[in-house]
C-alpha cells in the first residue's frame, strides 16, 4: 500500500467516522438526560438529508440546509411531547421498543413522500470531481466540510454544556432530576431541549454527508447501529470518547477494505459491540472515578 | 407563613398522609419528628411539589401552592434540602451551588449570583475552599452544607430540611444546627424533619409528632421535651432512666 493510499482511506475513515460520532453524540445527549437509547436516532440523519434535497430546486443550498434542520428539529420535539412524555416511569424495554417502532415508522413515512430512489445533495464547494490534493491524496473539499462542521458541533455542544446556564441545567437534569427539579429547572423541558439538540445535530450530519455518501430513506437504520457501537465504545453519555470512538471505527472500517472483502465491512461494528458490552461495558475510555460517582 | 390543611398523599393507591394540618409562622422553626416510615419526607415532598396531594391545601407565603409544578414552587420562595442530599455527584462545588440559584436567573436577576454566592461561602467558607472539587468526593458533612447552601441560593423565605444530621458524627452535627438556629435568626422560616429529636427541639420553637401519617402530639419544643410519651418515644428517657 502507497503513502498515499493510506493517507486516503485515512480521510475516508475519518469522514464516516465522524458522521458516527456525530450520531453517537445524539444518542448521549439524549440519553443522559432521560437514560433513554432513542433507535430513531439515525432517521435524523436521513430526514435532514432528504429534506434539504427537496428544498435544493426551491432555494439556495444554504437556505435549503438551514429549513431542513429546523424541520427535523420540530419534529424531534414533536416525537418527544407525543411519544416519551405522556409516559411515567416507562421501562427501558418499553422505551427501546417505542423507538424502534418511531424509526420504522419515519421511515415508511419517509418512503410514502419521497420515494426509494437514491438522492444527493449538491457538493458545497465545487463539484464531484473538484479535489484538493494533500501530500498526494486526492480529497474532496466535501470531506473538509464535514470534518470542519463535526468539530464545530462538538466545540459548540462543549461550550453549551458547561459554559452556559441552559446546559448546565441539562446536565443536572441528567445527573438526578429530582434535584434539578428542587433548584427550580423545569425538566420536562430539558428533556424536549435533548431531543431537539440531537435531532438538529442528526439533522446537519445528514446535510453535509449527503453529497458523499448519499441519502435514502432507509439509510437510518444502520447509521443508527454504527452510532450505538461508537456510543457504546466510547462508553454511554460520553460524548467526547464518542468522537474518538468514531474515528477509530471509521478508520477500522475504511482498512478493513483493503484486507478483507467489501461485504465484511458492516461486520466489524457489529464484532466491537459484542466485544465491548462483554469486556468493558463502561466503554473504552471509562474513567473510574466517574463511574464511581455516578452510582453514587 | 405556611398553612397546610387536611392534606392526603402518597404514591398512587399508597395513603401515606392521612389528613395532615400544621402551620409554620414567619421566623419559627418548626421540627416534625416520627420514626421510620412515618410520612415525614412525603410530607416535604408534598409540599414541594414533587408528589401530588390526594386531597388538602397548601398555602406558601400567602399563595395557594397545591398542584403547581416542583420549580413554580421553588419559585415562590421555598426550597427543600432533601434527604440523602441529592447532590450532582459529577458537577463542582460551585456548579452545584450555581445551579440553586436557577430561580433567580429566571427572574432575569443573574446580577444577584456573586452576592449569593459570598453569602453562602461566608456561611459555610469549607464550601470556598472546596469550591472545584467534584461534589461526589465531598466527605457527608461537606456535602450537607452544600445541600443546605445550593437550596439557599435562590434566597427562599421558607426552607425545609429532610434529616440534615443523618450520618453525621454529632460534632459535624452541632454544627450543622447552630447554622441552622443562624438562618432562623436572619429571618428565615424553617420546617425541619429530623431523627435526633432531641438536637431538633433544642433548637425549634414548636414541633409535631407524626405517625404513620398522622399527627398526633403538637406543642412548644419546651412542652415536647417534657412530654412522656415523646421522651419515651423519641428522646430515649427509658433507655436513660434504666441505664441510671
Ligand atoms: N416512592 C415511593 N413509592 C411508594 N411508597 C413510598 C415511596 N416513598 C415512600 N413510600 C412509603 O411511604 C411511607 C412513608 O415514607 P417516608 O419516606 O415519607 O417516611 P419517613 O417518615 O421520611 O421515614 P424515614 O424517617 O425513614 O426517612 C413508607 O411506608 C414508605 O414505604
Ligand atoms: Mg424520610
Amino acid at each position: 500500500m502507497s503513502f498515499e493510499q493510506v493517507l486516503q482511506y485515512i480521510f475516508s475513515g475519518i469522514t464516516v467516522g465522524s458522521i458516527y460520532a456525530v450520531v453517537a453524540i445524539g444518542f448521549n445527549i439524549i440519553y443522559n438526560s432521560t437514560g433513554i437509547i432513542n433507535f430513531a436516532q439515525g432517521e435524523f440523519v436521513m430526514m435532514g438529508g432528504i429534506i434539504a434535497h427537496s428544498f435544493t430546486p426551491t432555494m439556495p443550498l444554504f437556505l435549503a440546509v438551514v429549513l431542513a434542520v429546523v424541520i427535523t428539529t420540530a419534529v424531534g420535539s414533536l416525537i418527544e411531547l407525543v411519544f416519551i412524555r405522556s409516559l411515567k416511569n416507562p421501562s427501558v424495554l418499553r422505551m427501546i421498543i417505542i423507538t424502534i417502532g418511531l424509526s420504522i415508522l419515519i421511515r415508511e413515512i419517509a418512503l410514502h413522500i419521497w420515494d426509494e430512489k437514491i438522492r444527493a445533495l449538491p457538493f458545497f464547494t465545487g463539484s464531484e470531481v473538484t479535489s484538493i490534493t494533500i501530500f498526494g491524496a486526492h480529497i474532496s473539499p466535501q470531506v473538509l466540510w464535514v470534518l470542519g462542521i463535526t468539530a464545530l458541533i462538538v466545540v459548540a455542544l462543549q461550550f453549551f454544556f458547561y459554559f452556559t446556564f441552559t446546559g448546565q441545567a441539562m446536565r443536572a437534569c441528567a445527573a438526578n432530576r429530582k434535584a434539578a427539579s428542587l433548584c427550580g429547572i423545569n425538566t420536562r423541558k430539558m428533556v424536549n431541549l435533548s431531543f431537539c439538540l440531537s435531532a438538529a445535530i442528526g439533522a446537519v450530519a445528514g446535510c453535509t454527508v449527503s453529497p458523499l455518501t448519499q441519502t435514502h430513506y432507509a439509510m437510518g437504520t444502520p447509521l443508527a447501529i454504527k452510532g450505538f457501537t461508537v456510543a457504546i465504545l466510547g462508553g454511554l453519555g460520553n460524548s467526547t470518547a464518542a468522537v474518538l470512538a468514531g474515528l477509530l471505527l471509521g478508520l477500522l472500517e475504511s482498512f478493513s477494505i483493503s484486507l478483507l472483502p467489501m461485504a465484511y465491512k458492516d461486520v466489524i461494528a457489529i464484532s466491537i459491540l459484542l466485544l465491548i458490552l462483554f469486556f468493558r461495558p463502561g466503554g473504552l475510555f471509562q474513567s473510574r472515578q466517574i463511574v464511581a460517582l455516578k452510582s453514587f | 407563613m405556611i398553612r397546610i390543611r387536611n392534606l392526603e398523599s402518597g404514591y398512587g393507591k399508597l395513603r401515606v398522609l392521612k389528613g395532615i394540618s400544621i402551620h409554620v409562622n414567619t421566623g419559627e422553626i418548626v421540627a416534625i419528628i416520627g420514626g421510620n416510615g412515618a410520612g415525614k419526607t412525603t410530607l416535604l415532598y408534598t409540599i414541594a411539589n414533587l408528589v401530588k396531594p390526594f386531597s388538602g391545601t397548601i398555602t406558601v407565603l400567602g399563595t395557594d401552592s397545591t398542584g403547581l409544578s416542583p420549580e413554580k414552587t421553588v419559585a415562590l420562595g421555598c426550597s427543600l434540602v432533601p434527604e440523602g442530599r441529592q447532590l450532582f455527584p459529577t458537577m463542582t462545588v460551585r456548579e452545584n451551588l450555581i445551579l440553586g440559584s436557577y430561580p433567580l436567573m429566571k427572574k432575569r436577576e443573574k446580577r444577584r449570583l456573586p452576592e449569593e454566592m459570598e453569602r453562602i461561602y461566608s456561611l459555610f467558607p469549607r464550601l470556598k475552599e472546596r469550591e472545584n472539587q467534584l461534589a461526589g468526593t465531598l466527605s457527608g458533612g461537606e456535602q450537607q452544607m452544600l445541600a443546605i447552601g445550593r437550596a439557599l441560593m435562590s434566597d427562599p423565605q421558607f426552607i425545609m430540611m429532610d434529616e440534615p444530621s443523618m450520618g453525621l458524627a454529632p460534632i459535624i452535627a452541632r454544627d450543622i444546627f447552630n447554622k441552622i438556629e443562624d438562618l432562623r435568626n436572619h429571618g428565615r422560616t424553617i420546617l425541619l424533619v429530623e431523627q435526633n429529636a432531641r438536637a431538633a427541639l433544642r433548637i425549634a420553637d414548636r414541633g409535631y409528632v407524626m405517625e404513620t401519617g398522622n399527627l398526633i402530639i403538637e406543642g412548644s419544643s419546651e412542652e415536647l421535651m417534657d412530654n412522656p410519651d415523646v421522651g419515651r418515644a423519641y428522646l430515649g428517657k427509658d433507655f436513660k432512666r434504666i441505664s441510671e
